[in-house]
């Protein structure tokens, strides 16, 4: 890592609900990647991003955004990033275009630009023919989209996505994997969790795997492969072969 | 199975799920809250004796024949609670066709649809019912107590006018459903479903405001001209009344004509459910058109929220209607201001805890939406401005939306009277002020569309909520009758506030 700039740095991150949910968890994203976040159910995924997203106080460890302390200055860290979170949330009485009016007033990005933008991120995810239609009758899939515009409507730096896929039909999630692939090689560094590992394996840089709140494996594909001696495996293999080694620990 | 066993499986389940729904509303969906619930609801049963002493124990001894004028007034507090009713079995029904998720496993089953439905609507019937008895159990113990046993006849009045309402009710929506289609009906049914109560008593109010310059509906419920155009004493009217003296074959006759009409409401529209949830699911799935594409607006980012609150305020009708429904209660001072612009009456200064005690429940309602009722809560969170500020906005779009309301009616009193104009805007603002606070206190996260639950998530801020517009109302009109009294009253209301705030849980 020497020499390169980190999007993300967390060191000791810990969170305890009722149980340990994060284990003083170190993890470091560099600037202009594509990090997927993989892990069993319960692992502490959802959980580390809500905390970088500020979402969730940490109970120790600290959280480093383009080199900002953002447990200190959280609103410098959210200027620069976006969170998806797996469900949704927008609003059912407004239309997508009003949705991303109120995002870029919060994020307090011109009109003028904002409007232009919206207009492209909408037309590109699809949807076009809704762009006046109230939220309420949308499908879990449309609504994913007006909350991934919303997302990237102030242009972030950090895009911070929990289970985007989720609920997309085939040709929703292409469009949202193939603006993602371009927010990345336009300069933007993306961290996403998701369950569909062949997503992982064909989208990310580097791929961190985490178990009861660790990280217990990460790096390319290859590295990962070599780190457990399996030189022909696919992710799919590798993780089960982790996590269930991580279990027995 | 059998049909029968199908049936009251069914049956068992439906009234299952009606307890479920009714403990959910009184724990506010914590579960391990049930037994807690169930004890202080007991000990709510009999603490509720000690009003209902005060409100009927001294009609007791009431007996058949009365005479028109108390056979009026007990047929229109019988009416009342009928209205009550019908406005909740409203509710319920709406829920039924619009709300609940068990539509599309039903419709798919190879169960009989008309009896399946049949079931629905007892199910319906017995819930509003039920509520009703246990929330009448109180005055008919303390009337009972004093008047002896023949007063427990009243249950049986309670039983027939819920399962009539509960047919009305069905009905009502059925036949809104045919007749404005899914998307009004919806609308209407839940204005209907708030309002009709209320509207009752108001309509009284305003009647005795404009015929005897009084705000007491008594008046005209005892007058003269309402005697006069009353039917006689042994019109069908009177059954209810009748039958909650003791009147045995009264009630007999009531509940079997409530059976009937619950049994001709089922007959007719048991096979129309089915059609009405199909329409009632599609009405769901379709989107409605903004007005089209204008210029995104500039300004700061507390504007923005701004902006977003009260663009979801106007295009929510149903919340703006559940919101100020509290603002009915106005129609009547105001009604009596309009009236005493003219001379001095010292009854005037009446309307100023009317107003005091409007403002905090109505500010108190939007705060709960703007401050807890937050669809987008991660996307708030995680824009860059601090929790402060955004609270600051949230706070503003309240005070803004009351200032809205109360300024005229409080300009006009200032032309009136100029000192209670000065007293009802402080009682306006300290009552706002302190219905704001106690929400912010106590905010949870929460869907918008849960408004309607909004005072089970914590009884404590909402009996805080009641308390505090209560008390700011009492010092208003205290201070304006006697000021001595008022610094009494008022320094109690800041206790109860303080108090809360001591109780609201603590944040970081």
């Amino acid at each position: 890592m020497n020499g390169e700039t980190s999007a993300l740095r967390l060191r000791g991150l810990t969170k305890r609900f009722d149980r340990l949910a994060v284990d003083a968890l170190d993890l470091t994203v560099r600037e202009r990647e594509f990090y997927a976040l993989v892990g069993p159910n319960g692992a502490g995924k959802t959980t580390t991003l809500r905390m970088v997203a500020g979402l969730l106080r940490p109970d120790a460890g600290a959280v480093e955004i383009f080199g900002v302390d953002a447990l200190s200055d959280p609103v410098a860290a959210k200027q620069v990033m976006a969170w998806v979170s797996d469900e949704p949330m927008i609003y059912d009485k407004l239309t997508p275009l009003e949705y991303l009016e109120f995002v870029a007033g919060l994020w307090g990005i011109a009109p003028k630009t904002a409007q232009a933008t919206a207009h492209e991120l909408l037309i590109s995810l699809g949807l076009e023919p809704h762009l006046n239609e109230r939220c309420e009758g949308f499908s879990k899939g449309m609504r994913q989209k007006v909350a991934l515009a919303g997302a990237l409507v102030h242009d972030p730096r950090l895009i911070i996505l929990d289970e985007p896929l989720t609920g997309l039909d085939a040709l929703s999630a292409r469009h949202v994997k193939g603006l993602l692939g371009e927010r990345v090689r336009a300069g933007c560094t993306v961290i996403m969790t998701t369950h569909i590992l062949e997503v992982a394996e064909r989208m990310a840089d580097r791929i961190g795997v985490i178990a009861q709140g660790r990280l217990v494996a990460e790096g390319t594909l290859d590295e990962l492969r070599r780190q457990n001696g399996r030189t022909d495996t696919s992710l799919e293999d590798l993780f089960i072969a982790l996590v269930e080694t991580k279990a027995a620990a | 199975m059998s049909s029968a066993t199908g049936l009251s499986w069914f049956a068992r389940h439906e009234l299952r799920l009606a307890w479920r729904e009714w403990l959910a509303m009184m724990t506010g969906g914590r579960r391990r809250r049930t037994r807690a619930a169930i004890i202080g609801l007991i000990v709510f049963a009999a603490v509720m004796h000690l009003p209902a002493w005060a409100v009927v124990g001294r009609f007791a001894a009431l007996q058949a024949p009365l005479d028109k004028s108390s056979l009026i007034v007990l047929s229109a507090t019988i009416f009342l609670a009928w209205a009550l009713m019908l406005s909740q079995a409203i509710e319920s029904v709406t829920r039924v066709f619009y709300a609940r998720a068990d539509l599309d496993l039903i419709m798919s089953s190879p169960a009989t649809l008309p009896n399946i439905f049949s079931i629905r609507i007892v199910s319906i019937a017995i819930s509003v019912t039920g509520m009703a008895l246990l929330l009448s159990t109180p005055f008919v113990d303390v009337l009972a107590f004093n008047g002896g046993p023949r007063w427990f006849a009243a249950f049986g009045v309670v039983a027939a006018i819920g399962l009539s309402a509960a047919a009305f009710a069905i009905a009502i929506t059925i036949i809104l459903f045919r007749l404005i289609g899914p998307a009004r009906t919806r609308l209407i049914a839940q204005i209907l479903a708030a309002v009709i109560g209320a509207g009752f008593v108001i309509a009284l109010q305003i009647a005795a405001i404009l015929s005897y310059g009084t705000l007491s509906r008594f008046a005209v419920l005892t007058s003269d001209a309402a005697s006069g155009i009353a039917p006689d004493a042994d019109s069908i009217a009177w059954w209810p009344a009748r039958a909650v003296l003791g009147d045995g074959e009264a009630l007999m006759l009531l509940l079997a004509s409530s059976l009937v009409i619950l049994g001709v409401v089922m007959a007719a529209f048991s096979s129309r459910f089915a059609d009405t949830a199909v329409t009632a699911a599609a009405y769901a799935a379709s989107s409605r058109r903004a007005p089209g594409a204008r210029a995104f607006r500039g300004g700061s980012r507390q504007a923005a929220l701004r902006h977003k609150e009260f663009r979801l305020l106007r295009r929510d009708p149903w919340l703006m209607s559940q919101t100020l429904m509290q603002l009915l209660y106005l129609v009547p001072p105001a009604i009596f201001l309009w009236r005493s612009f003219s001379d001095s009456s010292t009854a005037i200064v009446l309307i100023t805890p009317v107003i005091v005690m409007a403002a905090g429940q109505l500010a108190g309602g939007l705060a709960w939406l703007t401050i807890s009722g937050e669809d987008a809560a991660d996307l708030v969170a995680t824009a860059p401005l601090p929790p402060s500020r955004v609270i600051r906005a949230k706070i503003e779009v309240v005070l803004i939306a009351i200032s809205a309301v109360f300024a005229p009616l409080v300009a006009v009193l200032a032309f009136v009277a100029p000192l209670q104009a000065a007293v009802t805007a402080a009682g306006i603002l300290l009552g706002a002020a302190s219905s704001t606070a106690i929400q912010l206190w106590f905010r949870v996260q929460a869907k918008r569309s849960q408004f309607r639950r909004r005072q089970t998530s914590s009884r404590l801020a909402t009996f805080a909520e009641a308390f505090s517009s209560i008390g700011w109302a009492a010092t208003a009109a205290l201070t304006l009758a006697v000021p001595e009294a008022a610094i009494v009253s008022g320094a109690m209301t800041v206790a109860i506030v303080s108090a809360t705030w001591k109780l609201a849980p603590k944040r970081d």
